[in-house]
């Protein structure tokens, strides 16, 4: 029996959410079964990606190809450390966001389906940061965005609807771009295994077909993650969503992008230098845009939409760097801001559980009622603007150092400025929300449920854990960096056991 | 031959991104179905088209003959058509369900997810919301 969990480590995050959505939908009359089977599947999964991470730890770069094929044909599943580290702290969220859920889930989100969607989009997420073919990687952001547009309407509220549609427009242009840069990068190369790409670009050498390819690729995963400037679909719609699949969305899906474009830009073409200052200029971009755009709004849930941005451009810092010390820093960013980001979204949802509204200017008076809640907030919130010892510090401190090595004075700069103003936002919440006496008296004080503060305060202690603790995620970053620089070992891994094969060939 | 797919392929994909910046919902749907179809059309071309046999095997052999058509774009855009097809079906019940309810279809009558936690006061957004309706009626 262990032999089988452990050789099959690379799919079961995948099957274990798929089949449970499946089952879910056999159960679609029985709410109380759904929620039975989702919080079990997510459990699993949980358990599922941890096995994963240890087994990478233990074995190197994995990889599988499905249907006995040899690799360049069959579809490939590759798990380096980069990999494993995502689908790990997606299992982390995922069953975090699924105990909060407990409290937050109504009888309608149930009856629209959230439970199959959500397992969906998790088995979609996972597959995007475990395959290892490029055109496997367009189907699972088609699965992402069908069950995301799904999960967006869940409250059919006429908000949702209108930023339903918000998001359609521009996600289904970056999966088509995206799908364009693909039937280029094959016109050219013949082959959409990522590992043979890898392989066999350097030897097809540099033309104008595979610029206009890769540019293609940066605006489809950059639609998608969020990239200064083609992220206004982000804080027109994430905010009419309900707060646990909200949470969800914002810990994970924009991460997806993120993590696309680092193994498309480091793996195949890894020498596009010429794209090295429009990264760089669009880093900067996403991270001034995003804090700007927090500072006016009032309402938590936009304020921390924008929060999204303005964070994702430090981790595209580290791309735009590309130096393995950046990519370190990068996939310590990535790792921390999952796990804050979500949990602030949660906080916002037991803000509204308490005084009814995410409107800053209603609340007020929580740090006296609820200072529980108050404490739990300080946590993420110190962290994302990177105060020590929480995780944010140390995940700055490596891009921003990274910067300075790299002879990128300007962007560290950004990054630090952006910190000041990102102190500005969290202080806003903080008094507004916290501080300030409540502007009315109320006169029945709800308490916070306990699924949510069990979900809080588990998301908490790891953002406590990574800051007081750095080393073990540093050295595991950098480790995962030095296979981002020299993929030989995934090129190798991906092609283990069988003769090489030339490339698949487009014809003449 | 490829010259004339390929402007066929850009004068296609230039009408679908003018439709995608419409401001009317269905217009913007054609828009995404005629950049989808574009998109395939460019697989297709990038498996190099030409004379050639049918990628067909006869029994005992185990290669294909030289010069065979490519099969792969083929399975790529059968792929692809069906993930369109099923992302177009959702936005068209999505842009129904918006017409039953807002009873239009012009995107700048849209403001419900604007007004939703505006920064710029309730009075405001509750105002913008009241002449959506009026000029809906």
């Amino acid at each position: 029996m262990m032999p089988i969990l452990a050789d099959y480590a690379l799919l079961w995050p995948v099957l274990v959410p798929i089949s449970a959505a499946g089952l879910c939908m056999m159960l679609w009359r029985l709410p109380a079964m759904q929620r039975i089977v989702h919080l079990a599947a997510l459990a699993l999964m949980f358990g599922a990606s941890l096995l994963l991470l240890a087994q990478v730890e233990a074995r190197g770069v994995l990889a599988f190809t499905f249907g006995g094929w040899a690799p360049p044909f069959g579809i490939s599943f590759v798990a380096d450390r980069f990999g494993a580290i995502m689908v790990a702290v997606t299992g982390v969220l995922a069953l975090a966001v699924g105990i909060f859920s407990l409290a937050a889930t109504h009888r309608r989100h149930v009856q629209n389906g959230v439970y199959p969607l959500l397992l969906g989009m998790l088995a979609a997420v996972n597959g995007a940061f475990l395959t290892g073919d490029i055109f496997n990687l367009y189907v699972w952001f088609e699965i992402m965005l069908i069950t995301a547009m799904g999960l967006l309407v869940v409250d059919k509220t006429r908000a949702q609807l209108d930023g339903a549609l918000r998001y359609a427009a521009l996600n289904l242009l970056s999966t088509l771009v995206f799908l364009l840069a693909i039937a280029i990068l094959y016109g050219v190369a013949g082959t959409l295994n990522m590992a043979d790409l890898a392989r066999t670009l350097p030897e097809v050498g540099n033309s104008t077909a595979l610029t206009i390819s890769a540019a293609l690729f940066l605006i489809g995963f950059g639609i998608k993650a969020g990239y200064f400037p083609m992220f206004f679909w982000l804080p027109a719609s994430y905010h009419t969503m309900s707060i646990a699949v909200l949470a969800l969305f914002a810990g994970l899906l924009t991460k997806v992008g993120v993590y696309a474009c680092f193994r498309v830009f480091t793996l195949l073409f890894a020498g596009g230098e010429s794209l090295r200052d429009v990264i760089a200029l669009m880093a900067a971009g996403t991270m001034l845009f995003g804090v700007f755009g927090a500072a006016v709004q009032w309402d938590v849930r936009r304020i921390l939409a924008f929060h999204i941005i303005s964070q994702i451009g430090y981790i595209l810092l580290g791309l735009a760097l590309g130096t393995a010390a950046a990519f370190a820093g990068s996939i310590f960013y990535i790792v921390h801001h999952i796990i804050v980001k979500a949990n602030l979204f949660l906080i916002a949802g037991a803000m509204h559980r308490v005084t009814g509204t995410y409107d800053l200017r209603r609340c007020g008076g929580l740090m006296r009622s609820h200072p529980l809640l108050a404490l739990l907030f300080a946590i993420p919130a110190l962290s994302l603007a990177g105060i020590p010892p929480m995780s944010g510090f140390w995940a700055k401190f490596m891009v921003i150092d990274a910067a300075f090595r790299a002879n990128a004075g300007w962007l560290a700069a950004v990054g630090l400025f952006v910190g000041l103003l990102t102190i500005f936002s969290m202080s806003k919440i903080w008094i507004e929300g916290f501080w300030k006496p409540a502007p009315f008296v109320r006169h029945t004080l709800h308490p916070v449920p306990i699924a949510m503060r069990i979900a809080i305060a588990g998301l908490a202690l790891i953002t406590v854990v990574i800051g007081v603790f750095p080393d073990a995620l540093m050295t595991y970053a950098e480790r995962a960096a030095e296979i981002l620089v020299n993929p030989q070992q995934y090129i190798d891994a991906t092609f283990a056991g069988h003769a090489p094969v030339s490339g698949a060939g487009g014809g003449q | 031959m490829n010259f004339v797919y390929a402007a066929g392929i850009a004068s296609i994909m230039g009408v679908g991104l003018y439709l995608l910046l419409s401001r009317h919902i269905v217009r913007m749907i054609y828009g995404v179905m005629l950049i989808s179809a574009t998109v395939n059309l460019t697989i297709f071309l990038a498996g190099r088209i030409g004379a050639n046999p049918p990628p067909v095997m006869g029994l005992g052999e185990t290669a294909l003959a030289a010069g065979s058509a490519n099969p792969l774009p083929q399975a790529l855009v059968l792929t692809a058509i069906v993930i369109g097809f099923s992302l177009v079906s959702f936005v068209v019940a999505l842009a129904l369900k918006i017409y039953r309810q807002a009873d239009t279809l012009d995107s700048r009558d849209l403001g419900a997810a604007e007004a939703l936690g505006s920064a710029y006061g309730q009075a405001d957004a509750a105002s913008r919301h009241s002449t959506v309706k009026e000029h809906a009626k």
